[in-house]
């Protein structure tokens, strides 16, 4: 008798597909999401990969992850437990197993389960067989050797079927969700489309795990989740690094600017980079320089002779920059240093997130050294502070650090993308060629001083790092004239506050305990902020994107809160920061350091600890 | 077209006062370069004079053109920014002996590598002087100085064969206090496309005096150096009778011209062109008292050059693609549309 499917209709759900490095996971969870997303529905994803690239394999330390959150409304992020968890070898479900729901669906390749691979992964014995998943639907499907035999009609090698068995999981995948393969489908005949039958190959194991559900109706339920409710418009997917990227090319275009990028391969931030060198026809230079302090120099020559000037790197290349920062600082020329936070100190964590650069961005550099430190939130809205962070260096005339993390570098989300048209405009301080030029007189309103540079006839001067004569520019060692000048630079950057907007409040403007975010924390935060007040809690959250200066609500913010509980993937630095800036109000912390994002439970049971 | 320039070499002094000590080798490379920039034909705002820390760093400030005294060390990587960002720009690079090869020598070695079109004058005075007299990478073994008491126990580089090694295009050398060798040099190197490097041995009145002198003291300079001129025999000497000349083993040896039966046909023409730098090396290498020390360009061969190739792949991409603006790219491939 043939059973019945059961179509379960759910708000969201998540997926975490999980293998060895080399099984091909980023490319079946991206595709997973891509196919969703087309569908309609909203979703988050983030990829968590060893910082080996091949590792040694069938080894804990070799597991590679893809987690996405596909909902029919908003979801921020890409969810804390998965509630399906594809599991390509013992060592990915050995290293999953904690964060997997209860009641969860695993499927895993039974196939690659023998007695070495369980021993690599740690176990003493086979886990399929013992029981201990018994509190999950297990769905042991002998993955190799199903592909191994839908392929018996090609002549290829056994690698070519090995590295094709991801096929079958997403096609599994894709019946459980009641999903269409034809975005996979015609994914498949671009990628390969030079390459001989490997799109056929693909095609034919994905229809395989398709089938091999339907078939035998491995289990008794399927999940649908419907179309998100969402604004009207254009939409892709996109990462963070990319929305990075195209942020800053956005700035470039309507600054009228050519862009310079000058950077070193740093993870995760290389791929800003990368997509910047993919640019070209868009008069986009990319400058692969020797090193870190290259990296920033180039781009301050760059700025020197009048372009955008961009430099990307993450913790410990914004370490070696510092130096060259303060040079910026000094001579007073935009420069946008973009750092893509990992776990730290020294080398730390390559691959996984924090936020401990902070106090490094705001106060790392010799001298009084002020600077415009902000943050993204979300991988979409790199985009726009990527766009600002260029907006307010080429108007303002101070260099910006723009923060973000490794997980919202990596992470991905729709993104209704916007018309050029709509996007503020971005108006340098470019010096007339008909106005006699001193090099430091300043807006009255900004303080920004006029950028001349090398090509522009008549206005030849001469800047540098040591400190000089205010208004004139020439070198001073007078005591009064670094007071003022210090004065000054301090002021400049303080007044970019009359340019920024106020700091918005989620949730009820005057609700007793307030949330305080910065940055990459956002989705968790929002999303445990959210939960709270259906379940009839008052709180509120404020996720801040300014952090110097910060916006200049702030202190208002603060007024008559019970509770104000700072979190951060840190021990507390903006913490510390804040505490500083406001010395009378009296802010709880709640911080975290494990190279991972928060998880929503953690953030809620931390608020509802508060006392 | 290029548009003649009239200008004098005071058209590039700024209103600042010099303030190197009197008696400096600075002033006379100073000269030097004012004059070359007044002999050729581009206008004055096209120069960016970019330097790093150091006594001689402090030279675009007395300079009339755009000038940046950036940071210890990074002067190339500056000026390599500058000139990348707008290749129409003539860029001269300005360090000293610390600033390019200790703090700076991997900028220095790459920027070579990548053959950025930019003029490096490397001030050669064997010693730090602004921080008042440490042993530098080119100072000599064994150079006492306050922080080598006993005297250096570190080998020093030569600055040709960092440059060679790191396959320069151009290199030259030249002295202080010889102003005409020195604005020829300089010229011929901002009209070469490539990285350029000058060596300049220069004189540091206070902290390392005379360090260049033995060679060229007034008795008997002619015959500790050798001017090399492109094309001609390598003769030199106050008579005009010593040469150069490989010997069996293809080293560069001294010979006197008829000793021997040595004659001036034995002697070696000078090739700056000859794309196997070999004796380039030798040439740059030759050291006083065994040989002269050779003054002049010492190599000068055709290469593109970084920004050349740069501008080549984005008009390339310019053509090809179909990306116009942003708004194309944001738009391109997998989208969707929610009604």
């Amino acid at each position: 008798m043939e059973k019945v499917i059961k179509v379960l209709e759910k708000d969201h759900i998540v997926i975490r597909f999980s293998g060895d490095s080399g099984d091909g996971m980023q490319l079946t969870g991206t595709q997973f999401a891509a196919t969703s997303a087309l569908f309609g529905n909203d979703i988050s994803t983030f990829p968590d990969y060893p910082a080996e690239i091949r590792a040694p394999q069938g080894t804990i330390g070799g597991v590679s992850g893809f987690q996405l959150h596909i909902g029919q409304k908003t979801v921020y992020t890409p969810g804390d437990f998965a509630d399906v968890l594809v599991a390509m070898n013992p060592a990915a479900l050995r290293a999953n197993l904690k964060t997997v729901a209860k009641n969860a669906v695993i499927i895993v390749n039974k196939d690659a389960f023998t007695a070495k691979n369980i021993e690599k992964a740690g176990y003493t014995e086979n886990p399929l067989e013992n029981g201990s998943l018994e509190q999950y639907k297990v769905i042991s499907v002998p993955i190799s050797s199903l592909t191994k035999e839908a392929l018996s009609e090609f002549d290829i090698d056994a690698k070519t079927i090995d590295r094709s068995k991801n096929m079958f999981a997403l096609g599994l995948t894709y019946w459980l969700f009641e999903k269409e393969l034809t975005h996979t489908d015609s994914f498949l005949d671009k990628k390969f489309k030079k390459k001989g039958n490997i799109a056929a190959i693909n095609k034919k194991v994905l229809r395989a795990g398709y089938n091999y559900g339907e078939a035998t109706h491995v289990t008794a339920n399927h999940y649908v989740i419907a179309p998100a409710k969402i604004k009207k418009g254009t939409y892709r997917t996109i990462t963070g690094n990319e929305a990075t990227a195209w942020g800053l090319m956005a700035a470039t275009e309507k600054a009228n600017l050519p862009l310079f990028c000058g950077s070193y391969p740093i993870t995760p931030a290389t791929d800003i980079l990368q997509y910047l060198a993919a640019y070209k026809e868009l008069g986009i230079k990319t400058f692969q320089a020797e090193d870190e302090i290259a990296g920033i120099c180039t781009a301050i020559g760059a700025s020197f002779a009048g372009n955008l000037a961009v430099t990307t790197t993450s913790g410990p290349g914004l370490a070696l920059k510092t130096e060259a920062a303060g040079l910026a600082v000094m001579t007073e020329l935009p420069l946008v240093i973009i750092d893509v936070q990992r776990g730290g100190p020294s080398t730390g964590l390559p691959t996984k997130t924090e936020q401990s650069d902070l106090l490094q961005a705001i106060h790392g550099r010799n001298g009084e050294s002020p600077l415009i430190v902000m943050a993204a939130s979300t991988p979409t809205n790199c985009f726009d502070y990527a766009y600002y962070a260029a907006k307010l260096t080429l108007e303002h005339m101070t260099p910006v650090i723009l923060l973000t993390d490794g997980f919202i570098a990596n992470g991905a989300e729709p993104w209704r993308i916007p018309s050029m048209d709509v996007i503020p405009e971005i108006k340098p301080r470019i010096a007339s060629l008909d106005k006699e030029y001193q090099p430091y007189q300043r807006d009255e309103k900004t303080l920004a001083r006029e950028w001349a540079f090398p090509g522009m006839k008549g206005l030849e001067h001469r800047i540098g790092g040591l400190e000089k004569e205010n208004i004139t520019g020439h070198v001073s060692h007078s005591p009064l004239n670094h007071q003022i000048m210090s004065d000054l630079r301090k002021e400049k950057v303080e007044r970019v506050a009359d340019s920024i907007p106020d700091q918005k409040i989620y949730g009820k403007d005057n609700a007793e305990t307030l949330i305080v975010g910065w940055g990459g924390t956002f989705g968790h935060l929002l999303t445990a902020v959210e939960q709270l007040v259906d379940e009839g809690h008052d709180v509120a959250l404020a996720q801040f994107n300014y952090i110097h200066p910060l916006p200049k609500n702030t202190k208002e913010l603060f007024k008559d809160r019970k509770n104000i509980l700072v979190c951060e993937l840190n021990q507390g630095q903006f913490l510390e920061y804040l505490r500083g800036q406001f010395p009378h109000v009296d802010f709880k912390q709640y911080n975290k350091l494990q190279g991972l994002p928060f998880t929503v439970k953690e953030i809620k049971e931390a608020i509802l600890n508060l006392k | 077209m290029t548009q003649q320039y009239k200008y004098t070499p005071k058209d590039f002094k700024s209103d600042q006062e010099v303030r190197w000590c009197p008696g400096c080798g600075d002033y006379g490379i100073l000269n030097s370069v004012q004059k070359a920039l007044a002999s050729l034909p581009y206008p004055k705002e096209n120069y960016a004079v970019i330097s790093g820390i150091g006594c001689s760093s402090r030279f675009p400030y007395y300079m009339n053109t755009y000038g940046f005294h950036s940071i210890h060390g990074r002067a190339a990587a500056i000026a390599s920014g500058v000139k990348t960002a707008n290749p129409e720009l003539k860029v001269i690079q300005i360090s000293g002996d610390g600033d390019a090869l200790a703090i700076g020598g991997n900028h220095f070695i790459h920027t070579i590598r990548r053959n950025i079109d930019i003029t490096m004058i490397v001030f050669n005075n064997e010693i730090y002087g602004l921080t008042k007299g440490q042993y530098s990478p080119t100072s000599k073994l064994g150079k006492q100085t306050k922080t080598s008491p006993e005297g250096t126990i570190e080998k020093p580089f030569r600055v040709a064969e960092l440059a060679l090694g790191a396959r320069a295009r151009f290199f030259a050398r030249s002295l202080d206090i010889n102003i005409k060798l020195s604005s020829s040099i300089i010229t011929e190197a901002i009209e070469h496309k490539s990285t350029a490097v000058i060596e300049i041995l220069q004189n540091c009145v206070i902290f390392n005096d005379k360090t260049h002198r033995a060679f060229y003291d007034k008795e008997n300079k002619l015959n500790n150096f050798i001017i090399l001129e492109d094309g001609k025999r390598m003769i030199f000497g106050k008579n005009h009778d010593r040469g150069l000349r490989l010997d069996d083993n293809g080293f560069i040896e001294v010979v006197e011209i008829g000793k021997n039966g040595i004659t001036e046909e034995d002697i070696l023409i000078h090739d700056v062109a000859n794309p196997n730098p070999m004796i380039h090396w030798q040439l740059a290498d030759m050291a006083y008292p065994e040989y002269p020390v050779a003054l002049g360009i010492i190599r000068k061969v055709e290469d593109k050059t970084y920004s050349e190739e740069l501008e080549k792949l984005i008009n390339a991409k310019k053509e090809k693609s179909s990306f116009k603006s942003v708004e194309d790219v944001l738009t391109s491939g997998e989208t969707w549309e929610v009604e």
